[in-house]
C-alpha cells in the first residue's frame, strides 16, 4: 500500500487536493449566496434570510435541495448540445481557474512527493488564469444562443462584446505588476513582495494603484456583476443567458459566477496586496496572534448572541459554533507551531472575504451601467488608463532601475 | 506507453476528432465550436512539447479572442443551418485522391526518419518565456516591430471602412 502511494503520489496527492478545494469553493459559494443576501439586505434597511435555521443559516443549504429536487425541462426548439454544454463548460472553466491559485507559502512532503498549497505551480500561471478566462465567454455566449429565446440572445451577446471589450483592460492592468515582478508565476509574484521584511509598504498596490483601480473594474466586469451585470439585467433581459435554465444547470451558472468572484478576489490579493503575506513588519511576532485576537471575542460574542436567540434550535445552534470558534483561537494561542502554520492562509483569507465584501457592497450601492456607456467606458477610459499605466511604470524602471 | 505519450495520444486524438467535426457539422456555430476544441487541443500538444508560452498564447489569442469574434459574428446573423448541396465533380475525382496522396506523403516522410526526429523540448533553449522574449525583443525585433505596424494598418483600415459617411 505504502509502496504504492509512493510511486502514484503524483496522481493521489493532486486528486486529494483538488477533492477538498472544490468542496471548501463550493461551500464557500453557497455561504457567500447568504452573506450577500444579508449584506444587500442591510443596506436596504430590511432583515433578508432569517426563517430557515437561525440567522438563515440554513438557507444555502435549503437553496440547494430546491436547485437538486427541481424538474429540469428542456424547452423546445433549443440546441440541445449547446444547451446542455454551456453550464457545464461554465462552471468548468470557473473551477479550473483557482487551479493556478497558491493559497499559502507552505511546502511539504506527501508520501515523498513535494507538494504546497495550491493545486497547481505552474511557471505562467497568470497566462493560464487569462487563457482561462479568455474561454470563460463561451459559456455565456453559447447558453444565450442555444436557448433560442430572444431575451438569453440579447444577454449571450451584450456578454460576448463586454468580456471581449474589458479582457484587454483587465490583461494590460496587471501587466505593471509583471514589469515589477519580472515573473509569469503567482507565487513568485507573491514572494516578490515581501520585499525586506517590512509588511505592507513593499505590497505592489502602491507603485501600481492605477493598475489595480484598472483591474478592480475590468475583473467585476469580467465576472459580470454589478453594477456591470448587463448580461442578465432583469429589468430588461428578464434573466439574460440564464432566463431558459433551471434547477441544477441554473445552479451551475450561479456557483460559476460566485467561483469566478472568489478567483478575481484571489487574484487581485495575489497581484497587488501581497497574497500571503502579512501587513505588519516580520518584527511585530505579536501580530501572529491576530487570528486568535479576532476568533474569541467573535466566538463569545456569537456565545452570547445565541443564548437569548427566539428558538430552541438557535439555542443549540449558535452557542455550538460560538464555543467551537473560541475554541479554535484558544487552541491557535496554546500551540504557537499551529499559530505560525496559519497565519498565511489566514492573511489570504482575510484579504480575499474583504474583496468578495466589496463586491456585494458594490453590487447593493451602484446602479447598472446604461450598454453604450458600458462599451464607451471600457475602451475610451479604462484601455487607455491602462496603457498609460504600463508606460509609466515601464520609464519607472528604466529610470530608477528595479523598484 | 509513457505518460506523455498517452497524453499525446489523447490530444492528438481531440484535434483530428474536432477538425472532422468542423467540416461534418450543419450548423455554423457547431462548427465553430469544433474549431475551439482543435485550437485547445494544439495549446496542450504545444504545452506537451514544453512552449509554455506559445500554448497560453494559443489559447488565449486563438482560442479566445479570435473564435470568439467567429462566434459572435455567427450569433448575429443568425446563421442557419447549412443545406448539403451535390458534392460538385472536381471535389469528388480530384479531392480524394489529392487528400490521400498527401496523407500518404506525410506518412511516408515520417516512416522514413523515425528515430532520427529530434528531441521536442530541447531544455529551456527557446521554451522559457524569458529566453522568448529576449530573442523576440533583440534578434527579431525588426520583424517584431514591422508586424506590429502591419497590424495597426489593419486596424486603421478597418475603423476608416467601418466609419459612417457624414
Amino acid at each position: 500500500m505504502n509502496a504504492f502511494l509512493t510511486q502514484y503520489a503524483f496522481l493521489v496527492v493532486p486528486i486529494i487536493k483538488i477533492a477538498i478545494l472544490i468542496l471548501l469553493v463550493l461551500t464557500v459559494d453557497a455561504y457567500l449566496t447568504w452573506i450577500e443576501r444579508k449584506v444587500i439586505a442591510h443596506i436596504q434597511a430590511r432583515w433578508g434570510p432569517h426563517r430557515t435555521g437561525p440567522h438563515g443559516l440554513l438557507q444555502p443549504l435549503a437553496d440547494g435541495l430546491k436547485f437538486i429536487f427541481k424538474e429540469d425541462p428542456m424547452p423546445a426548439n433549443v440546441d440541445k448540445v449547446g444547451y446542455f454544454l454551456a453550464p457545464f463548460i461554465t462552471l468548468m472553466l470557473a473551477l479550473t481557474a483557482l487551479a493556478v491559485i497558491p493559497f499559502g507559502p507552505q511546502r511539504f512532503t506527501v508520501f515523498g512527493y513535494e507538494t504546497h498549497i495550491g493545486i497547481a505551480d505552474v511557471n505562467i500561471g497568470l497566462l493560464v488564469l487569462f487563457a482561462i478566462t479568455a474561454l470563460g465567454v463561451y459559456g455565456v455566449a453559447l447558453a444565450g444562443w442555444a436557448s433560442n429565446n430572444k431575451y438569453s440572445l440579447l444577454g449571450g451577446l451584450r456578454s460576448s462584446a463586454q468580456m471581449i471589450s474589458y479582457e484587454l483592460a483587465l490583461t494590460l492592468s496587471v501587466v505593471g505588476v509583471l514589469l515589477i515582478a519580472g515573473d509569469f508565476s503567482l507565487r513568485g509574484i507573491v514572494e516578490k513582495q515581501a520585499g525586506s521584511g517590512h509588511g505592507i509598504i513593499s505590497w505592489n498596490i502602491f507603485p501600481q494603484i492605477i493598475g489595480f483601480g484598472c483591474f478592480f473594474i475590468a475583473a467585476i466586469a469580467e465576472t459580470n456583476r454589478a453594477p456591470f451585470d448587463l448580461p442578465e439585467a432583469e429589468s430588461e433581459l428578464v434573466a439574460g443567458f440564464h432566463t431558459e435554465y433551471s434547477s441544477m444547470k441554473f445552479a451551475m451558472f450561479f456557483i460559476a459566477e460566485y467561483t469566478s468572484m472568489i478567483t478575481v478576489s484571489c487574484l487581485a490579493t495575489i497581484m497587488f496586496f501581497g497574497g500571503w503575506l502579512s501587513p505588519f513588519p516580520d518584527a511585530w511576532t505579536f501580530a501572529h496572534y491576530l487570528p486568535s485576537v479576532l476568533l474569541i471575542p467573535f466566538g463569545l460574542w456569537v456565545i452570547f448572541d445565541g443564548i437569548r436567540y427566539e428558538n430552541l434550535f438557535g439555542r443549540i445552534l449558535l452557542p455550538g459554533v460560538g464555543a467551537a470558534l473560541t475554541a479554535i483561537g484558544a487552541v491557535l494561542i496554546v500551540f504557537p507551531f499551529l499559530n505560525d502554520a496559519i497565519q498565511g492562509i489566514f492573511w489570504f483569507m482575510a484579504k480575499v472575504f474583504v474583496f468578495l465584501f466589496v463586491y456585494i457592497w458594490m453590487r447593493g450601492t451602484l446602479p447598472r451601467f446604461r450598454y453604450d456607456q458600458l462599451m464607451a467606458f471600457g475602451w475610451k477610459v479604462l484601455l487607455p488608463v491602462s496603457i498609460a499605466n504600463v508606460v509609466l511604470t515601464s520609464v519607472a524602471i528604466l529610470v530608477w532601475g528595479k523598484y | 506507453m509513457t505518460a506523455p505519450l498517452a497524453i499525446f495520444f489523447v490530444l492528438a486524438a481531440m484535434a483530428v476528432l474536432g477538425a472532422v467535426s468542423l467540416i461534418v457539422q450543419r450548423h455554423p456555430i457547431h462548427s465553430a465550436l469544433s474549431l475551439i476544441v482543435v485550437m485547445v487541443a494544439l495549446a496542450g500538444l504545444y504545452l506537451l512539447m514544453g512552449a509554455e508560452f506559445v500554448a497560453a498564447v494559443q489559447i488565449i489569442v486563438y482560442g479566445g479572442a479570435i473564435m470568439v469574434l467567429f462566434v459572435f459574428v455567427i450569433m448575429l446573423l443568425n446563421a442557419g443551418e447549412e443545406e448539403r448541396t451535390t458534392v460538385s465533380k472536381l471535389a469528388t475525382y480530384a479531392g480524394i485522391p489529392l487528400a490521400l496522396a498527401v496523407t500518404g506523403l506525410i506518412a511516408a516522410a515520417i516512416a522514413r526518419s523515425s528515430g532520427s526526429l529530434p528531441a521536442p523540448a530541447p531544455n529551456g533553449a527557446l521554451t522559457s518565456t524569458k529566453a522568448l522574449s529576449t530573442m523576440l525583443f533583440s534578434d527579431f525585433v525588426y520583424p517584431f516591430e514591422l508586424t506590429s505596424f502591419l497590424i495597426l494598418v489593419a486596424i486603421l483600415g478597418a475603423i476608416v471602412l467601418a466609419q459612417r459617411e457624414n
